[in-house]
């Protein structure tokens, strides 16, 4: 009974609260905008910055008068590294906090389970990560990398005479569907290159692997048949201790170097990068890529870090996805404003063909008909310091293909 | 070892530069500076003028090229904007190649980035510069340098023969040799050549030596010499004999390695699960307590103690130890002690604690991994068998493993703590009867078991990530080698740690790695049907 009047009471206080409130501030007046990145469990490492970025960018837009004149309200939810509770977030999101938009998701399985949900309520999702391609909905914006804007002009790098002219390759990954969705695509792309299927090893790790040492035993022996290089699809954490057993064992990036698509300046933050000199990534943006835009943003990020007090403020670093997100959340509100409405459907509408001057150095464009960014694409080589000289770039920006014409069958599938 | 000596060749270098200047003064320096111009495209040029201005640089006299070479390598070569570039040495003093003066670098100076193209490039030349020295260590690494190949190198390596006295270094120049002979004219070179880079029997001159067995279009020959080819394949059997011996011996230590890091993972768990019965869910969350600690002390270090940063790793191990001791004793006493003989309960409780423990980490050091370095004596690795490599921290975690063991044998069986715990273990009722101080030893060996999975966090620490999750990867192994191994037996978790460690690493060069962590519990799952007391079982009376 007791408790049952202090609830009433507390929520009384709440409403007068809340209404009080409303009388001096704009709260009724916002535009609720979701935040679906975990906070905790094992994809933390990689999530927590991203959902920070959001903040920063959203924070940004409000100081300069908001969208529509409305200032923003980021909703945060916490789905822990947990794929299904990703789509009861999304759904809590969508149907409770009634958010115009969602920015959030990870891991390309995390994707796979909230597609349901934003399909089902008419929901608009933008995702910030490199991933698989394979896959183009009309309820998400996808403003990571497909295939072909970071995968494939990697290999073409190697194969490259600066690259290190490598004819045989170790295609090394976590097993789940990004490495081997993308190793298929590079196998087949190897082949249009003439690469044989003996020169060709492709390897996978359970989730969370720590011990690397047959496998870097394996490459070392691989690479005695000629000149070799891997291609890294690991997943975030275990490349630490891969790294650590290619550094120990002496394979250095001058002998037998190492592509990755998962490791970038947020990863490398707790290596010593000191035996990793030289081993490579391919993003479409590094933090040591030099513009005024970067700059601006890095410097914000730097202050933000530092206002908020996130931890290690003082060793913050920007990375690919958190360039992303960035870009996603920019361009959402121009396309809003283009709109003149927050509903889904008319923004969905007016995002084909927005384009916004990027920390990447250019101005990027949302495809007309595929929901892909045109980005370009740098390599990098890590670096003493843990971050990564760009050893090579496209000539421009790259159209994404989401549907990799490396598969049978995806033929004709390029557009909505 | 090389960055040492790299270091020492700087030093020397640096010493020359300055003693050439105090000798010759300063017009004489200028007339051995570097030509601006191929400096201009060595800092901007693109990949293949560089290299060809590299190739023109080792060919200048004077020290001030190898000097630009070692420091385009190192990283600190700066360009200007007007093109000039500038050598920063280690203490932050700018020079000038082009005058060999010391020089004020410039605002908006940036440093001149190489790839691993000009990097390999930069190695060859440098080990041409470096054969020779006067120190045998570095000239070695010259020479094995030089057996790459790469580098046009015949005259230098010629020269270095010559006058060579040190019977290591000799050897390695006389492969490096070999290796060029391969593509001599003379027949009778060829199948020397081959001969002397089968006998190294190194992966790295199989592909090599291969190509003299290659065949055309029509299956003829490309080599015409039937004795070269005898040669070469007679080499190619040696190679492949001796990579098979290589394979084994590595799959033999890999084993025990992952024997070892089970072991140190599972032992505290051997204590407080395999004496005490506790079911302890954050059992994990003290491995990974034991790593921050060890994080912690090498910031400590890094802050007071920046010079005797090499040990920070073994002042880690007490203080480890007694945190996580602390830690388990208060659980002990706050949580367990009213859950003992509920199994069910301790594994709910220890579940939610392990779940605080984790974000508790979260919270004060944040989400993401931290970075902890190997100290430079665990760094590296040593070739054994002319081509495995058995890295130090590997087996400094070995040595580690059997030492913790002991430590834990001593104190079960050789103290009055050990005496009361395995009385306990045996017949708790009994034992309080003839008075010992069950509460008391109960918190006292939870304690000792959490300390020890404490130490087992430092070892972790040392060879994956440091992060909130860090446990969580351990705890299914953890309690795996325990329950293989036979509850309340330490023998039975060593032996059943290093023989889980010997057969996934024995199984996963054919199976791969997924499928090797499968097999293993189903192996177990069997092992378990069968035998459900484990390797080894308590006997007697005592056994319950």
């Amino acid at each position: 009974m007791k408790r049952r009047t202090a609830l009433k009471h507390l929520s009384a206080a709440t409403l007068i609260a809340l209404a009080g409130l409303n009388g001096n501030s704009y709260a009724a007046d916002t535009i609720k905008v979701g935040i679906l990145h975990s906070l905790s469990g094992t994809m933390a490492i990689s999530e927590t910055s991203l959902k920070d970025t959001a903040l920063m960018t959203i924070a940004e837009i409000n100081a300069n008068g908001g969208v529509l004149g409305k200032q923003l309200e980021p909703v945060v939810v916490d789905p822990a590294s947990n794929w299904p509770l990703f789509a009861e977030k999304a759904r809590q999101l969508l149907g409770q906090d009634k958010v115009a938009v969602v920015f959030g998701c990870w891991t390309s399985v995390s994707r796979k389970s909230v597609l349901p949900v934003f399909k089902e309520l008419n929901g608009l999702l933008f995702y910030p990560v490199q991933y698989e391609g394979e896959e183009l909905e009309r309820n998400v914006f996808y403003t990571g990398a497909a295939p072909n804007q970071q995968a494939i002009p990697a290999v073409e790098y190697l194969m490259s005479e600066d690259g290190g002219g490598a004819r045989r390759f170790v295609l090394l990954g976590t097993d789940y569907v990004y490495p081997r969705t993308t190793n298929k695509i590079l196998r087949a792309f190897l082949h249009s290159k003439g690469v044989k299927d003996s020169d060709i090893q492709e390897l996978y790790t359970p989730f969370g692997h720590a011990d690397y040492q047959t496998i870097v035993a394996g490459i070392k022996q691989f690479a005695a048949g000629g000149k070799t290089a891997v291609i890294s699809t690991i997943n975030g954490d275990s490349n630490v201790p891969f790294y650590k057993e290619l550094g120990n064992a002496n394979l250095k990036a001058t002998d037998v170097p190492v592509v990755a698509f998962s490791v970038g300046e947020e990863e490398l933050r707790g290596v010593d990068t000191g035996p990793l000199v030289g081993h490579l990534a391919a993003w479409n943006y590094f933090q040591s890529i030099e513009n005024p835009v970067n700059a601006e943003f890095i410097k914000k990020w730097k202050a933000y870090a530092e206002a908020k007090s996130l931890p290690n403020a003082d060793t913050v670093v920007t990375n690919d996805p958190m360039e992303a997100t960035y870009i996603g959340i920019h361009m959402w509100k121009q396309a809003v404003e283009k709109a003149g409405s927050t509903d889904v459907d008319k923004v969905i509408d007016a995002m084909g063909g927005q384009s916004f001057k990027a920390p990447d150095g250019y101005t990027v464009k949302m495809d007309e008909t595929n929901h892909h960014l045109h980005k370009p694409v740098y390599i990098g080589e890590i670096n003493a310091d843990g971050q990564f000289d760009i050893v090579s770039k496209s000539d421009g920006l790259i159209r994404a293909q989401p549907w990799s014409p490396y598969i049978p069958g995806n033929e004709g599938k390029q557009g909505l | 070892m090389v960055s040492r000596n790299t270091i020492r060749f700087v030093g020397r270098l640096l010493l020359s530069l300055c003693l050439s200047w105090a000798c010759l003064g300063a017009s004489a320096a200028h007339a051995q500076g570097v030509d601006p111009a191929l400096l201009g495209v060595l800092a901007k040029g693109d990949t293949s003028a560089r290299l060809q201005a590299l190739a023109a640089l080792g060919q200048t006299a004077g020290p001030l090229a190898p000097a630009v070479l070692e420091a385009m390598r190192e990283r600190r070569l700066y360009a200007a904007d007007d093109g000039r570039t500038y050598i920063v040495s280690k203490d932050g003093q700018a020079l000038d190649p082009a005058t060999g003066q010391v020089a004020q670098l410039p605002e908006g100076a940036s440093r001149v980035t190489i790839n691993n193209r000009l990097r390999r490039a930069l190695d060859g030349a440098l080990a041409v510069s470096r054969l020779q020295s006067e120190d045998p260590a570095v000239r070695l690494a010259a020479a094995r340098r030089m057996q790459q190949g790469g580098v046009d190198s015949r005259q230098a390596l010629d020269a270095a023969l010559a006058g060579e006295k040190d019977a290591q270094v000799r050897e390695a120049l006389l492969i490096a040799l070999a290796a060029l002979q391969l593509d001599s004219q003379v027949p009778a070179e060829r199948a020397a050549a081959a001969e002397t880079l089968g006998n190294t029997g190194s992966a790295a001159f199989r592909s090599r030596v291969a190509a003299l067995l290659a065949q055309d279009a029509n299956g003829q020959y490309l080599e015409r010499d039937e004795s070269v080819r005898a040669a070469a394949g007679a080499a190619i059997r040696k190679i492949d004999r001796h990579m098979a011996t290589i394979e084994w011996a590595g799959n033999i230590f890999y084993g025990l390695s992952l024997g070892s890091v089970l072991l140190l993972a599972a032992l505290g768990l051997a204590i407080t699960f395999g004496l005490m019965g506790v079911i302890n869910m954050a059992h994990g969350e003290l491995l990974m307590i034991g790593a921050y600690v060890t994080y912690v002390m090498q910031l400590l270090f890094r802050a007071y103690l920046p010079d005797a940063m090499a040990w920070y790793v073994v002042a880690a191990l007490p203080a480890a130890f007694v945190t996580t001791a602390l830690v388990g004793m208060a659980l002990e006493r706050t949580v367990i002690r009213w859950l003992y003989g509920r199994p069910l309960e301790t594994l709910l409780a220890t579940w939610g604690i392990s779940l605080m423990l984790i974000q508790g980490a979260r919270s004060i050091f944040g989400a993401q991994n931290v970075e902890v370095a190997n100290p430079g004596w665990m760094s590296g690795g040593v070739t054994v068998l002319g081509g495995l490599v058995l890295s130090y921290n590997r087996i400094a975690i070995v040595v580690f493993a059997v030492l913790v063991v002991l430590f834990v044998w001593f104190l079960l069986n050789h103290t009055r703590l050990g005496l009361f715990v395995r009385a306990i273990t045996q017949n708790r009722r009994m034992a309080d009867c003839v008075g010992v101080p069950t509460g008391r030893i109960d918190m006292l060996a939870f304690g000792l078991g959490s300390g020890i999975a404490g130490l087992g966090g430092v070892a972790l620490s040392q060879l994956g990530n440091v992060g909130p999750d860090l446990g969580r990867a351990y705890l299914v192994d953890s309690f795996m080698v325990v329950v293989l191994g036979g509850v309340g037996q330490l023998a039975g978790t060593v032996v059943a740690a290093l023989g889980l460690g010997a057969v996934n690493k024995l199984m996963e060069p054919f199976s791969g790695a997924v499928l090797a962590k499968i097999t293993i519990f189903v192996l177990i799952v069997l092992f378990i049907q069968k035998r459900p007391q484990g390797l080894f079982a308590l006997r007697g009376r005592s056994a319950e």
